[in-house]
């Protein structure tokens, strides 16, 4: 739903990261988006092309890498990778606890790297 | 594309500046001796209602004020002013979300020094805002029975952040109206945030205003201390 500030937020990083290695076009951004956040791909390439309009960044391919779910069990501290769909299933496989997990990934959004010239 | 093309390391995470921001608000509110609260919730589930209960059972203790957000109008501003709570309107003008610089905003128009209380009434939807650090020292959220227990399948990350859950509208439980299970409703909470508070109450009739209001006179002078 705020595909908007986010892109805004990507435009600039990528701007900025541009400006200090002094490129002059940038082809591809790469981000990581956690699969607990409810953004949409698709929106925030169409967002991207709206605000990118005349800087370097206009013709810039957005690559969605999926941050998986990661969650820490309060009982034992075991790591368990899971899926949105899943969650409210989610037992501890080492101790059998079904509640007090901790998110530990897949909330975050990251720009991991560019290509540019 | 041509030889020339670099692949540029950014590593950047896209909240990196909001939550540095929101670092340092929480610092100097707590400096000052201001508790913030973020208040989230659906449209409807009794934000307004239940920070008018609050300040009026408060007022003779501490000095409180309200930021408002609110995508193009300034109802719950005028119900507030009107008991007496400053209350400042923030229109967010379309955004979905506060975040620290749009909460800053209406920090610069209020004194700090002297208040002891500050509620942000976020926008009311349960996704944007549980993705954004307002600088609040605590994150409440308020679901109301009728929106049913099933939310927390829905946004997960919204019932996981927050340190005190409001069950409100309670006087509808037990009715033919609803089938609310609070049972399942808080197994499902403490499946991602097993140290949540749940406060169920209807700011209504009243009915559990007190016990909320007590555990947040405890977090004020644990703060503000």
């Amino acid at each position: 739903m705020h595909e908007l500030p986010v892109t805004e937020k990507i435009l600039t990083i990528a701007l900025k990261h541009a400006e200090r290695n002094g490129l002059k076009t940038i082809y591809s951004i790469t981000l990581q988006v956690g699969r607990l956040t409810d953004l949409q791909d698709e929106w925030l390439q169409h967002y991207f092309n709206y605000l990118s309009r005349d800087t370097i960044a206009q013709d810039a391919r957005l690559i969605i890498i999926p941050e998986p779910i990661k969650l820490q069990c309060g009982e034992c501290g075991t790591i368990i990778e899971t899926k949105k769909r899943d969650l409210q299933d989610i037992t501890c496989p080492h101790c059998g606890a079904d509640g007090g997990f901790s998110i530990m990934s897949g909330r975050g959004y990251y720009i991991e790297e560019m290509e540019a010239e | 594309m041509t030889d020339s093309v670099k692949l540029i390391k950014v590593r950047e995470s896209i909240q990196a500046d909001n939550e540095q921001h929101a670092q340092d608000l929480r610092q100097k509110l707590k400096a000052s001796k201001t508790l913030l609260i973020n208040i989230m919730s659906s449209p409807g589930a009794g934000k307004t209602s239940l920070l008018l209960q609050t300040t009026s059972r408060l007022k003779d203790e501490y000095s409180m004020a309200v930021i408002e957000a609110d995508i193009d109008s300034t109802v719950d501003a005028e119900r507030l002013a009107h008991s007496g709570v400053e209350a400042i309107q923030l229109r967010t003008g379309g955004f979905c979300h506060l975040d620290v610089p749009m909460v800053q905003q209406g920090l610069d128009s209020l004194d700090t020094d002297v208040l002891d209380l500050i509620f942000i009434e976020n926008v009311g939807n349960l996704v944007c805002p549980a993705e954004f650090d307002t600088g609040a020292a605590l994150d409440v959220m308020i679901l109301s029975v009728p929106e049913g227990d099933d939310k927390p399948l829905k946004y997960p990350l919204m019932f996981s952040k927050c340190d005190a859950l409001i069950i409100n509208k309670i006087d509808y439980l037990g009715t033919s109206l609803t089938d609310f299970d609070l049972k399942l409703l808080e197994k499902r909470v403490r499946k991602l945030n097993g140290g949540i508070r749940i406060f169920p109450l209807s700011s209504r009739t009243g009915e559990g205003i007190d016990i909320w209001t007590d555990w947040l006179t405890n977090k004020a002078a644990d703060h503000n201390k």
